[in-house]
């Protein structure tokens, strides 16, 4: 037992304190939140106009006259349309490397280059989600709105938005969940993150099971404070539900 | 007046034609809802649209203020053709409140919010004006004390009566019913009949879309039944109630009384 307990603080002090190598973890980590939260950010931008676009479209399109705004909206939804398939039907690493090697080929700040790539897979998600949150409220509450003289952006945003993002919130905290866990992949163009760090760390001391349980340990502790505060979040929306009140 | 639940301060002569329908047709794809309705609304008349269900009145209230788009015909709202292209619908929508079926309060919002966003938002009124008003309305239907309850946690007669200061709240110059008391309880419909009611005696243009033919006896001074679509017969509600003339309101009237 003694000489196993010795063996375990031996593997620690060779893959986190010798030659400082915890800061290759906290540099990693550091990395991984930048990634993810920017990431997110563009992700949420894309994905509320992105599904602006396509229920504006699939709400009105029928009782426009034609003309050029039918047709410019038209044209935005068919883009929406064909961006949300794209990324969708393709894999994230290869989406990743097509922005490295292709889009940005001239470019080598990976980390600026991640969270592009990350923030416009994740739109692609995060717009289909809305876009379900805002199908599922009822076509009275548009009417509603609307017959008080409400115009359509003033009902969107005072009547339709908050009750959507209520209703979403749960499958959001869900995509950033897993968004955090997919920039896992970014060490495939050589930016430093966690999971990269952590195989650094393997591939210098020869030793796995100390750095990568770090890793999955750190991404763990992450998830669960991520879920910790939308609980928050989501306890605070529910309030008009006359259930805390 | 004033003490009244709505506030006369608008222009307009009480008999003067506040709306007026030429040949409304409406078509969903090929079925074809209303085929050539025309009507004439004044000013401080309350009248109720009676008939079956598919009968085209509820897509009639609906083309009023234009939640529905008439496929033909004309709509003037205070001398205003309102079907005319590039007419601003959000401004002649808050002169034109309207009453659901089943409701439609924001569920996100308290009662207060409910019914002070429109006008504050529209800067029709001040925050503190919308305010006072709110107060002041739920005071007269007896709802108070739910000023800062949410919807669910009231009952649907409760909600329709919020309802019904909602859109009075925005100081209409006519207010639509969608079937207020369809979607209530039995016992619920009354204190809902007796809020329009009120608002009747106060002098408000209401066009009310119901079933309820003691309502329309009491109430209305215009009543229209209407049948496939068109208008088959109308008149004062001893008329078109006591003395039908057309089968079809007969046999109608026989079904819904019995």
């Amino acid at each position: 037992m003694a000489s196993w307990l010795n063996d375990l603080s031996a593997q620690f002090k060779l893959n986190f304190i010798d030659k400082d190598r915890w800061r290759l973890l906290l540099n990693g980590l550091g990395n991984t939140l930048l990634i993810s939260l920017f990431a997110v950010l563009i992700g949420i931008l894309i994905a509320v106009v992105v599904a602006l676009v396509r229920t504006t479209w699939s709400n009105n399109a029928s009782r426009m006259r034609p003309g050029f705004r039918k047709g410019l909206l038209h044209f935005f939804d068919r883009l929406c349309g064909l961006y949300i398939t794209v990324i969708r039907g393709t894999p994230t690493v290869i989406q990743l490397m097509i922005m490295y090697y292709i889009v940005f080929a001239s470019s080598s700040d990976g980390v600026m280059i991640a969270i592009v790539a990350f923030g416009i897979n994740s739109g692609a998600y995060v717009a289909e989600i809305i876009r379900g949150g805002i199908l599922s409220i009822e076509k009275g509450q548009m009417e509603a709105g609307r017959s008080l003289g409400l115009n359509y952006a003033q009902t969107m945003l005072y009547i339709i938005a908050p009750q959507v993002l209520k209703n979403v919130l749960p499958a959001l905290a869900n995509e950033f969940i897993v968004l955090i866990k997919e920039t896992s992949i970014a060490g495939y163009v050589a930016v430093p993150d966690l999971t990269y760090a952590g195989n650094r760390i393997r591939g210098i001391t020869y030793s796995a099971f100390m750095p990568l349980i770090a890793v999955a340990l750190i991404y763990l502790v992450i998830v669960l404070v991520l879920t910790r505060l939308v609980g928050i979040l989501e306890r605070r929306l529910r309030q008009s539900d006359g259930r805390t009140s | 007046m004033t003490a009244g639940l709505h506030n006369t301060n608008r222009s307009g002569e009480p008999g003067e034609v506040l709306i007026r329908v030429e040949h409304l047709k409406k078509h969903f794809g090929s079925l074809e809802v209303l085929r050539d309705v025309s009507q004439e609304i004044r000013r401080g008349q309350k009248v109720v649209l009676l008939g079956p269900s598919g009968s085209g009145k509820t897509t009639f209230l609906r083309c009023l203020n234009l939640l529905e788009e008439p496929t033909g015909g004309k709509i003037y709202f205070e001398g205003q053709d309102i079907t005319a292209p590039h007419v601003n619908i959000d401004a002649l929508r808050s002169k034109m409140c309207m009453v659901f079926q089943q409701f439609n309060l924001f569920p996100h919002l308290t009662i207060r919010k409910n019914i002070t966003l429109a006008p504050v938002k529209l800067k029709l009124q001040s925050r503190e004006e919308a305010e006072a008003n709110c107060e002041k309305l739920l005071k007269r239907v007896g709802l108070y004390d739910k000023i800062d309850a949410y919807p669910r946690q009231l009952s649907g007669g409760q909600q329709q009566r919020i309802a019904i200061v909602r859109a009075m709240a925005m100081n209409p110059d006519v207010m639509l019913f969608d079937e207020p008391t369809s979607a209530l309880d039995p016992e619920m419909v009354g204190e809902v009949l007796s809020v329009m009611e009120q608002l009747a005696l106060d002098g408000m243009t209401m066009v009310v879309v119901t079933h309820e033919i003691g309502f329309a006896r009491e109430v209305a001074d215009h009543v229209v039944f209407m049948d496939g679509g068109v208008i088959v017969e109308q008149g004062t509600a001893a008329e078109v109630l006591d003395r039908p003339q057309m089968q079809r309101t007969q046999d109608f009237l026989r079904k819904v009384l019995k």
